[in-house]
């Protein structure tokens, strides 16, 4: 089998030590902060099944609250724009952009903005682009793509970071520490958000009955990036939904436990509408461009559940194949096991049926994620469809179409396991240390031979 | 409820894996069933539950294979199988495979509501402790299909408290995916090797004698890992230690 672009990758991130202290660093904090957080929440479990239920019921009413929270959101000043694709809603966004003579955006981390290819339209358009949250910040200075959808630099050490800030920030150069980095990052960005003319944001929900939308962030720098400009435009997708503020405060407590451990973001702003009459401040128009990019196929196809998602990135932290190779891996906007879910479904099954495919099916994912999705059982499916679309590699089809045939023949099928006994054993007694059938298995760990005559031989012939 | 039969009819559906590598899982399995008061039959038609081709996305074949071995196990009191992740094959996916053919469904589903992991049977529904000493330590792995599908954790605990001379040893991450996942350490060994080389880390710091666990498959992964590395911790199935066969030869000596 030739190796495909994810195994390169994955070879790759493999043999790069640093990422995997970086993402051990990050990962295993929010893995052990989650789970003390869990434990303080007595009714975690409730909350998981009502945190489900309302994603459910939304996505199953999808008409009914769109409708609505266009409604309520014109109501309120703010103009609801249409894209069912990607290029439609960054087409949209440059076009408002233009409309308003932006010369610079300064935008609020959004796993949205990167599925559209929001940055690469920007530069496109000639539109002049300010990532204002840390992590994205750093990544723009790298010329990179985010790893991981709530830390998009997981993959950076503090020191690589250190290095960034120094070759690119203005003086002074003292950024050794967190808090000189920081600081560092504080006066480069700050003139950059309130000097743009148009702030960009996704949204953690849209609240249907008012119309309303939410960002939660730990740096405040929406707020910063949103106010002060002219105009607001939010891109969200549109099983971002929810039908009123009580519902996002519910899964808003999942949320933060779930991403970082933290009872609540440190900023959990709301917005309706743009600045009003007596407003001291806020955009003269807020645009809200509500995405469908493959949503409602995905509703359709069976993979309704994973609409679920409410982006907390618990999935990934406790993936035991993410915590290896790190997000960048994955090759999509998304990583780890949401991501492997999703990647097929946004950029084709084709190119990514790897994603589904490289994982252990352990559950892990499953158990931690705050609204029950059962991603094992989606990534199944990807992996049947791959089956039935002839897409999984012919030594593999042929390899197993041969080996259920025997198995389905008994007789056959003991002269296959003494055949394979015989074989086996002619490359080792206990342990084998290279078999050329399992070479990937023996490259790096030994192979217990099998004894000499199987279960069901000496059962046969009396042993008990 | 009803209260089983004093002398149920089991059904041992022993695991392409213990067939082929390590039969004495099978013949411990055997021991322990009898131990706790059931008739074991061994029927003689088994031959893999199907879960590499459930696990490729090959349903067809799976379910075919499913059909076969649902066939050769509904005329029992119950099924019992030395594998988390075989078990849950027919106990979990057997019904999901036949969700749109009825009359299968009704059968995997009759099938897989008397299907047990060992360790799960011979203590919640046979209350059986076993009768042997071993004077060792151990460390014991969850495998994650025994854990997540069935919810096999507490049981194999209790019944190793019950072999006497046992120390069990904490083992840190034992609900963390060793890395086996089937077809996945064939399809990706790299990162497979990855997650074993934690795994096997994490047993050696432990510093038990033994490594056990439910699953051969998974504890091949881990001891290949160990033995590659140069570690002196030997691994047997849990069952293999309850069957008072735990001073044979582990999993990679040769008997």
């Amino acid at each position: 089998m030739s190796a495909s672009a994810f195994t390169r990758r994955a070879d790759a991130a493999l043999a790069d030590p640093v990422l995997k202290i970086a993402v051990e660093r990050t990962a295993g904090t929010a893995e052990a902060k989650r789970g003390i957080a869990v434990q303080h929440f007595a009714q975690f479990e409730q909350a998981r099944v009502r945190g489900a239920a309302i994603k459910d019921h939304v996505i199953e009413h999808l008409g009914h609250y769109l409708e609505q929270f266009e409604a309520a959101a014109t109501a309120a000043g703010a103009q609801v724009h249409w894209a069912r694709t990607a290029d439609e809603a960054c087409r949209i966004v440059i076009e408002i952009c233009q409309a308003a003579g932006a010369k610079t955006v300064a935008r609020s981390k959004s796993m949205m903005g990167e599925e559209i290819g929001l940055p690469h339209a920007l530069a496109e358009a000639g539109i002049g682009r300010i990532e204002t949250d840390l992590a994205e910040h750093i990544i723009q200075l790298a010329g990179e793509r985010p790893s991981h959808i709530v830390w998009p630099a997981m993959h950076k050490t503090s020191e690589q970071v250190s290095a960034l800030f120094k070759q690119h920030h203005l003086e002074p150069h003292n950024e050794e520490t967190i808090p000189a980095m920081a600081e560092s990052a504080r006066r480069h960005l700050r003139d950059g958000m309130l000097g743009a003319d148009v702030g960009i944001s996704g949204a953690n929900f849209l609240i249907a009955d008012t119309g309303t939308i939410c960002t939660v962030t730990n740096e405040g720098n929406a707020e910063l990036s949103l106010v002060p400009p002219r105009v607001h435009i939010v891109t969200a997708g549109i099983e971002k939904l929810v039908p009123s503020m009580g519902h996002a405060v519910q899964l808003l407590r999942l949320l933060a436990r779930s991403a970082t451990g933290a009872t609540l973001t440190q900023y959990t702003t709301f917005y309706t509408g743009p600045k009003r009459q007596d407003d001291s401040d806020g955009p003269q128009a807020m645009h809200i461009v509500l995405i469908d990019n493959g949503r409602s196929t995905m509703r359709e196809e069976g993979l309704a559940e994973m609409l679920r998602c409410i982006r907390c990135g618990a999935c990934m932290n406790h993936c035991v194949v993410f915590r290896q190779i790190g997000g960048h891996a994955y090759g999509g906007t998304y990583p780890g096991p949401m991501g492997a879910v999703l990647t097929p479904a946004l950029d084709g099954l084709a190119k990514n049926r790897d994603l589904p495919n490289a994982c252990t099916l352990n559950g892990k994912c499953q158990e931690v994620c705050p609204v029950k999705i059962p991603l094992p059982t989606l990534l199944r499916g990807w992996r049947e469809r791959s089956w039935r679309e002839g897409l999984e590699p012919v030594s593999v089809r042929q390899g197993i179409a041969a080996w259920a045939w025997v198995a389905q023949r008994p007789r056959l099928y003991r002269t296959a396991v003494r055949a394979a006994i015989f074989g086996m054993r002619r490359f080792g007694r206990g342990w084998i240390k290279a078999l050329p059938m399992a070479s990937g298995w023996t490259a790096h760990r030994d192979m217990p031979a099998p004894a000499a005559e199987s279960f069901m031989r000496r059962y046969a012939k009396g042993e008990r | 409820m009803t209260p089983p039969p004093p002398s149920p009819r089991v059904a041992l559906f022993v695991t392409c894996l213990v067939d082929l590598i390590r039969p004495q899982i099978g013949f411990a399995a055997l021991r322990a069933l009898e131990a706790a008061g059931c008739t074991v039959i061994v029927p003689t038609g088994q031959t893999c539950c199907g879960q590499p081709a459930l696990n490729s996305g090959a349903r067809d074949e799976a379910a075919a294979i499913a059909k076969r071995t649902i066939t050769i196990l509904e005329g029992h009191d119950a099924v019992v199988v030395p594998s988390g992740s075989c078990a849950a094959t027919i106990r979990v996916h057997y019904p999901e495979l036949f969700e749109h053919d009825p009359a299968w469904a009704t059968r995997a589903q009759a099938v897989a509501a008397k299907t047990y992991e060992i360790m799960a049977y011979l203590d919640e529904v046979r209350g059986w402790r076993p009768d042997t000493a071993l004077a060792a330590t151990a460390t014991y792995h969850d495998s994650c299909s025994g854990l997540r599908e069935l919810g096999v954790k507490a049981q194999p605990r209790r019944l190793l408290k019950g072999v006497e001379g046992l120390t069990l040893k904490p083992l840190k991450g034992d609900e963390t995916c060793c890395g086996f996942g089937g077809t996945f350490c064939i399809k990706y060994p790299a990162i497979s090797n990855a997650i074993a080389t934690e795994k096997a880390g994490a047993i050696d710091a432990s510093g038990a004698d033994l490594l056990l666990a439910g699953d051969l498959g998974c504890l091949m992964n881990m001891a290949g890992k160990l033995h590659r590395d140069g570690s002196t911790v030997r691994a047997f199935h849990a069952i293999e230690i309850l069957a008072g066969m735990g001073d044979g030869a582990a999993i990679g000596e040769e008997a």
